[in-house]
């Protein structure tokens, strides 16, 4: 089942502080991303994979074209969506892993990853063990979840990070690099939950440095630049 | 000296009761208007009296716009009609009027009052006189006459029940012993003048007219026979009035509001009756009783 | 001009609708042709540089200003109220029930001579509450919640530093939950250690609530932090207004650029 149609999207950035420069970032961009599918994206750097990515959040302004993410059994171009119904689809449909935790002051570590689970209902005790047993996962010691994570090392907040993310799935998850501060150790756990997602009917989308990790994810692929329809991997 | 007495000639030199009659209607429409609004101040045209202000010419200037001929004035400060204040007035209208004055609750028509109710019930034939020093109820929450003006007209009291609850939690109870705020027919908050809170109750469908008049202030408010008058609380911490563990020392009474008189220099004391005329009733009655025996 | 403050009944979706709003000063412009809608739950910021007319129009929002020209409707019980014809005693009455206005300086929206506990309770007093134990109860349940220890009741807000006294105020403002918040800079004034706690409260009573909000602030950080919707202003226009993130991550506008890349946000 189809869970994002992109067509005709074009994005430029005009630099009105700088002689009103104008960068054409991408151009022309058409794909269709399923349930069940784990699409990267590839280009090389600066090609434009993190706009495409943040273009399908909604965090970027299209300058032109169409991207349909599938919302409560209806399609919704993200484009044109008014703020609040984004800020729905982003709460039910549309999840973002980015690369940094945006760390919101004093919340502890399990409640950041209990958070998801409150979010839909279930009781705390259930979220508190789910939540532990995840970040055990993700090897972060028992000792740290009662602590907020702004003093952890950046290894240590992107797998908090990852945790929350996730816990709950989402219909459609839009990775950003999410494994691009971990070991290998963590990086292979990574690679489990995204393939758990996935079988799960999850659609992701997702954007990795690391072409070995692509080979292990990607059931299909996208080029930024050829624009051309999806490979299958 | 408690018999009604007739003075015989009002003083030809000043017009019946003092007020010119303009005036007199002036301060009838004030009244009236008043009547019709239980509580709300009405703004009227306070005259120069033949004496300074906060000596009760807001009260006297009601009782001159009533005053006639087949009235009869009782004049109490503080419940008794013989402190020098009480005597002055009584003396006055006398004077202005040549009408009859009394001593006895049940004998006067008009009945004006500084700081009391007088003990005995009151008929729908009578009308209660008040003197009033501050007739805004909320003046002390609220400096602003135009502020209290509009609380008034749109019925925010709530700044008032909050001077109640600071009352209860900082001293457990309300502070308040005397001017307790009430409500009057449920729509406005009035100040009842210092009247101790002992008096409040007898406020609440009183069958007799009930007026109040401030000179300095230039107010008159009204509340008519019958109406429901609230002394302002809470559920849980409801209104309550003094009380004393002795009798009146003169005539044994438990039910009305007692004086402490310091009777020797040593701070020996005993508690009275404030209100003389009802002392007195009780006292006649039971010397009364104890000759038929 | 139509002095009838209710118009023909509509659906109740949006809660204040705002249309071609503008207040002139004689010549000098406050805020021009201002339309938005805000909806239940939703929290608009407003941001822009001293003078870029923000408060004026928070002003004319609360109806605390008239404004010269346009239309501030708020959905009231399924029907559309006319803001700035309100006659005063509703006006007062909405104020109370179903607004709540957080000033930048607690003192102005606080009775600094009356105890912490009758700063909360007195909306409840206001609204007809004659219980003093459930008063007690109700104020003390609310300065847990913002984090005042409830045995400090009884003090006077005097007594408590800026942060506490900004806690109360919006303590205040809450206990009677109303349905729009209108906050002029919550955390101006305070130490930026006292902000990020007071804005982590903020953001998560505005969330457990349901409630709408308008937020004026000329702090970025702020904004991203507590609001949804972003607004900028500039010489009293509305240059852009869009998803707050995506206005601060993707600004289109030329001003808006400038204000964002000054910043580290």
């Amino acid at each position: 089942m189809d869970m994002i149609r992109v067509s005709g999207v074009q994005k430029s950035f005009t630099l009105h502080n700088q002689g009103a420069a104008t960068l054409r970032v991408l151009e022309g961009i058409a794909f269709v991303a399923g349930a069940g599918e784990c699409l990267i994206l590839q280009g090389e750097s600066g090609a434009g994979k993190s706009t495409l990515l943040r273009l399908l959040y909604g965090n970027y302004k299209c300058s032109r074209g169409e991207i349909l993410i599938r919302h409560d059994e209806q399609w919704i171009d993200i484009a044109t969506a008014q703020a609040r119904t984004i800020l729905e689809i982003r709460r039910l449909t549309l999840s973002y892993v980015s690369q940094f935790l945006r760390v919101i002051p004093r919340v502890s570590t399990i409640d950041i990853v209990c958070g998801p689970l409150l979010a839909r209902g279930i009781s705390s005790d259930i979220a508190a063990r789910k939540a532990g047993d995840m970040l055990s996962r993700l090897n972060i010691p028992p000792r740290l979840w009662g602590l907020a994570p702004a003093t952890f090392s950046g290894g240590e907040q992107q797998r908090v990070n990852i945790a929350r993310s996730f816990i709950a799935h989402t219909p459609i998850m839009l990775l950003d690099e999410p494994t691009a501060s971990l070991d290998a150790a963590n990086r292979d756990v990574v690679i489990e939950l995204i393939h758990e997602a996935r079988t799960s009917g999850v659609c992701l989308v997702g954007i990795f440095h690391d072409e070995a990790v692509r080979q292990m994810v990607a059931t299909a692929r996208f080029d930024i630049l050829t624009a051309k329809q999806p490979e299958v991997a | 000296m408690t018999e009604a007495q007739t003075i015989s000639g009002a003083d030809p030199h000043y017009n019946y009761g003092y007020l010119d009659e303009q005036t007199k209607r002036m301060v009838r429409r004030a009244l009236l208007k008043a009547v019709a609004i239980p509580g709300y101040q009405v703004p009227f045209g306070s005259r120069e009296m033949p004496l300074a202000r906060g000596w009760g010419t807001g009260g006297i200037q009601i009782t001159a716009a009533l005053v006639g001929p087949a009235d009869c004035l009782k004049v109490i400060d503080q419940g008794a009609d013989d402190t020098t204040n009480a005597v002055s007035i009584r003396n006055f209208f006398a004077r202005v009027t040549g009408g009859r004055t009394t001593q006895k609750t049940a004998e006067a028509t008009i009945i004006q009052t500084r700081h009391r109710i007088p003990e005995k019930p009151l008929r729908a034939d009578q009308i209660l006189v008040y003197q009033v020093p501050q007739p805004e109820p909320l003046r002390k929450l609220e400096p602003s006459e135009v502020e209290t003006r509009n609380m008034h007209a749109w019925e925010e009291y709530g700044l008032m029940q909050v001077r109640l609850y600071e009352d209860i939690a900082r001293f457990g109870h309300v502070a308040t012993t005397y001017a307790y705020p009430v409500m009057v027919n449920e729509r406005y908050i009035a100040s009842p003048t210092p009247i101790p809170k002992f008096d409040n109750p007898k406020m609440d469908m009183m069958p007799a007219l009930q007026l109040f008049g401030a000179g300095r202030e230039k107010r008159v408010y009204a509340i008519p026979p019958f109406t429901r008058v609230r002394s302002l609380d809470f559920e849980d911490h409801p209104f309550t009035v003094q009380s004393w563990d002795k009798p009146c020392e003169i005539c044994g009474s438990r039910l009305s509001y007692l004086d402490e008189v310091i009777v020797d220099d040593h701070g020996a004391r005993i508690f009275v009756c404030s209100d003389t005329d009802y002392c007195e009733d009780r006292r006649a009655d039971a010397a009364s009783l104890g000759e038929g025996a | 001009m139509d002095m009838s403050i209710y118009s023909q009944a509509m659906t109740p979706e949006p809660l204040l609708q705002v249309q071609d709003m503008s207040r002139y000063y004689g010549e000098r412009v406050g805020c021009r042709a201002v339309t938005f809608q805000l909806w239940p739950g939703e929290i608009l910021g407003i941001v822009g540089e001293s003078g870029s007319g923000k408060s004026t129009l928070l002003r004319c929002l609360a109806a605390l200003d008239q404004p010269t020209d346009g239309q501030i409707q708020f959905a009231d019980d399924g029907q559309w109220l006319d803001v700035p014809a309100l006659p005063e005693p509703k006006r007062r009455a909405l104020m109370r029930r179903a607004w709540g206005i957080v000033h930048q300086n607690p003192r102005d929206g606080l009775r600094m001579g009356v105890s912490a506990g009758g700063n909360i309770g007195e909306r409840l007093m206001d609204a007809g509450e004659r219980n003093y134990g459930q008063i007690r109860r109700v104020a003390r349940d609310w300065l847990a919640r913002v984090e005042i220890d409830p045995d400090r009741i009884d003090d006077l807000p005097q007594h408590f530093s800026g942060g506490m006294q900004q806690r109360l105020q919006i303590a205040r403002v809450l206990v009677s939950e109303p349905r729009l918040v209108f906050m002029d800079e919550p955390t101006g004034g305070l130490d930026v250690s006292v902000q990020a706690k007071l804005l982590d409260l903020l953001r998560a009573l505005v969330r457990d609530m349901g409630i709408a909000a308008v937020i004026v602030t000329h702090d970025l950080a702020v904004a991203r932090l507590l609001t949804d919707r972003l607004m900028v202003m500039k010489d009293g226009v509305v240059i852009e207004q869009g998803l707050t993130d995506q206005v601060l991550d993707d600004p289109q506008h030329a001003y808006t650029q400038l204000l964002t890349s000054a910043v580290l946000v």
